[in-house]
């Protein structure tokens, strides 16, 4: 249990890359994307955990209380958001490979045109 | 696995096994439009890992983002690639590549 | 390179990240440690400024510059996603037919409206209190307002989104979280310090500058992610790409519900 959380963000991290290297859809190379991006999360809420704490909101528990870390729940949540406008921009780039080539094969994107 | 607040961290182990399950699943799901819906249950998972691990504030963003949002995006980008597809004599959506259209544009 | 060596070359690459991140992972501090000196001094300096949400405090106090930059990538997102995807001159632009739907969608979609603005503004207005703020109750607005084309259909939706409203809030609340440091060099402190009179802890009006950037953060995300969805849906729906290959004639014969608008 002590490594576990660890361990399962860095098999999501390498299953969403492995996904994205195989791929044969722009499409889907972007949704392994955002599988990729979720390890970060795992990571970083897990390395904030500490046993016994509950959530860092004082709104309705005593002051001075245990919480959890509150640094890498503040990073987490404003990347959650942004990552999503991010994946808007890169399906929008695909909307436009599209467009463009006609395919949403990587393999048959070949080549620079200019 | 310590005793005293072993609840939590079977709540917290589940979570992981359930998340670790979905993100494989929605890697390998080679079709999008299935591939929304898997990850739109990863968003789920993930909003449950979260809450597990005490970060409410994090799990509600996911929540909006993870499960409606990034698979609502998805799903109108293959709408509007299918809907260029019909363009060019109903082909499936593995054109010929790029050759083809190079020559058409030549063409006009 | 050929897929095959393409996949091995990354399965190798794989196999010495999971190793060494494996060992790096023996070296952290075990999960569910005790021993947060950041999170400690994050909650002290929280408490200091009476915001009773850490995080809240965190991403729009003391690491309010850091969230400035966030904002920027998502404000430059949207931006780069609006010139990708608007109309190109070689495209048309085609209403689609209304459609009907069921009456218990509708009177589901109607009512369920205004209860999920509601809950958005909400999260939003409460950032500082409770689990909620901007980011998370922007997205919530955004999704929420989209209910109107569930319910109804695109004319209606578009009635109740005017874009260039919401790309001018978008501006807004993206220049007002810059302009809100500034008050901090004002006041003779430094860039985006939190200067405004404190309240009382756990009241609405608590955390000073709190609740100003966190709202500025809200209408930003809420009418950002708007626009981002206008620019998908506009796509998916209306415009009509000329296919790259493709003779007008042939659309003609299978587009259920999408007239041959072209010839």
């Amino acid at each position: 249990m002590t490594l576990l959380p660890f361990l399962a963000a860095g098999w999501i991290f390498l299953v969403g890359l492995y996904g994205m290297v195989t791929s044969r859809n722009l499409v889907h190379a972007v949704g392994c994307l955002a599988v990729a991006q979720s390890s970060t999360y795992v990571l970083l809420l897990a390395v904030g955990y500490r046993r016994g704490g509950t959530a860092p909101v004082f709104a309705d528990i005593p002051v001075g209380s245990t919480v959890v870390d509150p640094v890498v729940q503040a990073l987490v949540l404003t990347d959650v958001v942004v990552g999503a406008t991010v994946t808007a921009l890169l399906l929008s780039l695909v909307i436009q490979i599209r467009k463009r080539t006609g395919t949403l094969d990587p393999e048959a994107l070949t080549g620079l045109k200019g | 696995m310590s005793g005293t607040s072993g609840g939590v961290d079977w709540l917290v182990a589940v979570a992981l096994v359930l998340v670790t399950v979905t993100a494989t699943c929605a890697a390998l799901t080679r079709d999008p439009v299935r591939q929304a819906a898997v990850l739109s249950a990863l968003g789920l998972c993930l909003a449950l890992l979260f809450v597990a691990v005490q970060a409410p504030d994090v799990a509600l963003s996911q929540l909006a983002v993870g499960s409606a949002l990034t698979p609502l995006l998805i799903l109108l980008t293959v709408r509007k690639a299918r809907r260029t597809a019909r363009g060019d004599g109903a082909r499936p959506d593995r054109s010929p590549g790029n050759g083809d259209a190079r020559r058409e544009r030549e063409g006009e | 390179m050929t897929r095959n060596t393409r996949t091995t070359v990354f399965l190798v690459a794989a196999a010495v990240l999971a190793a060494a991140f494996t060992w790096a992972c023996t070296g952290l501090p075990r999960f569910g440690t005790d021993t947060h000196p950041y999170g400690d001094r994050a909650v002290r300096a929280a408490l200091a400024h009476r915001t009773a949400n850490v995080v809240s405090a965190i991403n729009f106090d003391q690491r309010a510059l850091d969230t400035l930059g966030e904002e920027s990538i998502l404000f430059a997102a949207v931006l780069g996603a609006v010139v990708l995807l608007r109309r190109a001159r070689d495209e048309d632009r085609a209403d689609p037919e209304p459609r009907r739907v069921l009456p218990s969608t509708r009177l589901l979609g109607a009512a369920l409206l205004p209860v999920t603005v509601l809950v958005g503004v909400y999260v939003v207005a409460h950032g500082q209190l409770s689990p909620g703020g901007g980011f998370q109750g922007g997205v919530v607005l955004a999704t929420g307002l989209h209910l109107a084309y569930v319910a109804a259909d695109y004319r209606v939706l578009r009635r109740v989104r005017p874009l260039a409203v919401f790309g001018a809030l978008d501006a807004t609340g993206a220049g007002a979280f810059t302009a809100l440091g500034l008050a901090g060099l004002i006041a003779g402190g430094s860039y985006l310090e939190n200067v405004l009179p404190l309240g009382t802890f756990n009241q609405l009006t608590s955390g000073g500058t709190v609740p100003l950037v966190n709202a500025a953060v809200g209408v930003e995300v809420a009418s950002g992610v708007i626009v981002l969805l206008a620019q998908f849906l506009d796509q998916a729906v209306e415009i009509t790409s000329p296919g790259h290959a493709g003779p007008v004639q042939n659309t003609g014969g299978g587009a259920p519900g999408n007239p041959p608008e072209a010839s």
